[in-house]
């Protein structure tokens, strides 16, 4: 459908990337309706600093991605706190708090929600996704002595430092043999533990959590933990649900091209419900990161309004401040891919001789040089990255 | 308060009171202010806040800013900064702040 037959856009999910996706339709000249859904109350709002500046000063201030004015200024109809119950797809509508609600097009931008592994006691945990969430934790922090953290992912590692900043005793179960394992090498795993070692903080590694009390934790090993609350940071999972009673595939996430359209030409998907083929290897893959939401969110505008026709091939990347360690990757490693250190503590991600991610700790210029040359559209390859980081 | 003027590439003036201890990234994303996108919310991850600012009140780019600043998609110039890197402060009441051109 060319954008002058497109009068409505109705994007579900009001996080990072359906912000974006309103935002950049009108930058891209879009003059029809917009529709932008969310079920938080608030202002759509940033998520990475809930963990980190938020956590750390409690100014809820600095969150809103805009003031209320730009969405009236834009023209972008907010409905928040409401909550899309069904897509009906032939007649291309969504039910709205039981309101029908038509679209030209539909962008699906409904996020994650937090794993909560069906253990005993998991009412005992707070979580870290919502500003809600942030500020039941806050509250908790202020009054405690020690705490538990489940799951030694970026969340629970970035929520650890903060903790043990704020002079709480903090112990970290992770149930893989080493932290934040999904993004990282595994010798950046273990500089990081070592470095939250350092910061006295406990952390126990392959020992999964059996059971949770209002006293503490019981590891698999039968190791326990005691703390006066414990945090449930074990890893999200895609909120897929609407697309699939829709009819739509679902791969780990909702499944899109590499337009990032679904099997529906009126529905897009962005962002961490999103599996996308990566451009390198074409395998699915969905990311969690702001990069993925609005980097998806700007392709999706262009194709939209402008008709833009080339791949979606953006370079993913990712940061996570803990203590006063910035990690930053750039490129996305498969699990299998191996690992080389360079003199200056970069670590690749190497597939053959392509570079296929960099980590580095406090270096933004290696990371920075390295999204730039992962963006030219050739592969980087290993012989090339000398030159780069000098 | 300080007063900050923001400056569009077309020569288009704002200025806006500005609370301090807010970056002046912060400020501009209150205020509405085109062309400043601040996408990583000022974790120094985007240089999506870049603009040019010619005043010695605000100091200078930190090592970090510096890299940062290599891979800004507009020009970069001897004035570049990271928005989201200058404090507001009192001291600053007239600061002008010039917006960059858009990348598209």
């Amino acid at each position: 459908m060319a954008a002058t037959e497109l009068k409505r856009i109705v994007i579900i999910g009001a996080g990072q990337g359906g912000f974006q996706a309103a935002a950049s339709l009108r930058q891209e000249g879009f003059a029809g309706e917009i529709v932008l859904i969310g079920d938080e109350p608030e202002l759509p709002y940033q998520r990475p600093p809930l963990s980190k500046t938020y956590m750390k000063t409690g100014d809820a201030t600095i969150l809103p991605l805009r003031p209320e004015s730009f969405y009236d200024a834009q023209g972008i109809t907010l409905r928040m706190g409401s909550r899309v119950e069904a897509i009906d797809r032939a007649v291309q509508r969504v039910m709205v708090d039981d309101e029908p609600v038509a679209y030209d097009h539909l962008i699906l931008a409904t996020g994650t929600r937090n794993l909560r592994p069906p253990l005993p006691g998991i009412e005992h945990c707070l979580d870290l996704r919502s500003l809600s969430d942030a500020k039941a934790l806050r509250a908790a922090l202020s009054g405690a002595s020690s705490v538990g953290v489940i799951g030694g992912g970026f969340i629970g590692l970035e929520f650890a430092a903060v903790a043990r900043a704020a002079g709480l005793e903090v112990s970290v179960a992770e149930a893989a043999p080493r932290l934040m394992a999904r993004a990282v090498s595994a010798q950046m795993s273990e500089r990081f533990a070592e470095k939250h070692r350092a910061l006295g903080t406990m952390l126990r590694l392959a020992d999964p959590v059996a059971e949770i009390s209002a006293k503490g934790l019981t590891l698999a090993s039968g190791k326990s933990i005691a703390c006066d609350f414990a945090l449930l940071s074990a890893g999200v999972v895609p909120n897929t649900e609407l697309a699939a009673e829709a009819g739509l595939s679902i791969e780990n996430g909702i499944k899109v091209d590499t337009q990032l359209l679904t099997e529906d030409p009126a529905i897009s998907a962005l962002g961490d419900c999103a599996s996308f083929p990566d451009p390198f290897s074409g395998r699915l893959v969905r990311l969690e990161s702001v990069q993925a939401a609005t980097d998806h969110a700007r392709h999706i505008a262009k194709r939209l309004i402008k008709g833009a026709q080339a791949p979606y091939r953006a370079v993913p990347w990712f940061w996570s401040d803990q203590a006063d360690w910035k990690l930053q990757i750039a490129g996305l490693a498969a699990p299998e891919d191996r690992a080389e250190e360079l003199p200056d503590g970069t670590m690749l991600r190497l597939d053959g001789e392509r570079v296929t991610a960099v980590e580095t700790v406090n270096n933004a210029k290696v990371h920075m040089r390295s999204r730039k040359a992962m963006g030219q559209g050739t592969p980087l390859m290993l012989e090339d990255f000398a030159a780069l980081a000098g | 308060m300080a007063k900050i003027t923001f400056v569009q590439p077309d020569g288009r003036r704002q200025t806006v009171e500005a609370e301090t201890g807010k970056s002046v990234m912060q400020v501009a994303l209150a205020h509405g202010i085109d062309g400043i996108l601040a996408e990583c919310g000022g974790a120094m991850m985007c240089a999506t806040c870049h603009c040019y600012v010619d005043d010695d009140r605000t100091g200078t780019a930190s090592e970090g800013e510096e890299d940062m600043l290599d891979c800004a998609e507009a020009e970069v110039r001897p004035t570049s900064r990271l928005t989201c890197q200058i404090k507001v402060s009192e001291a600053l009441d007239g600061l002008v702040v010039h917006l960059p051109e858009a990348d598209e």
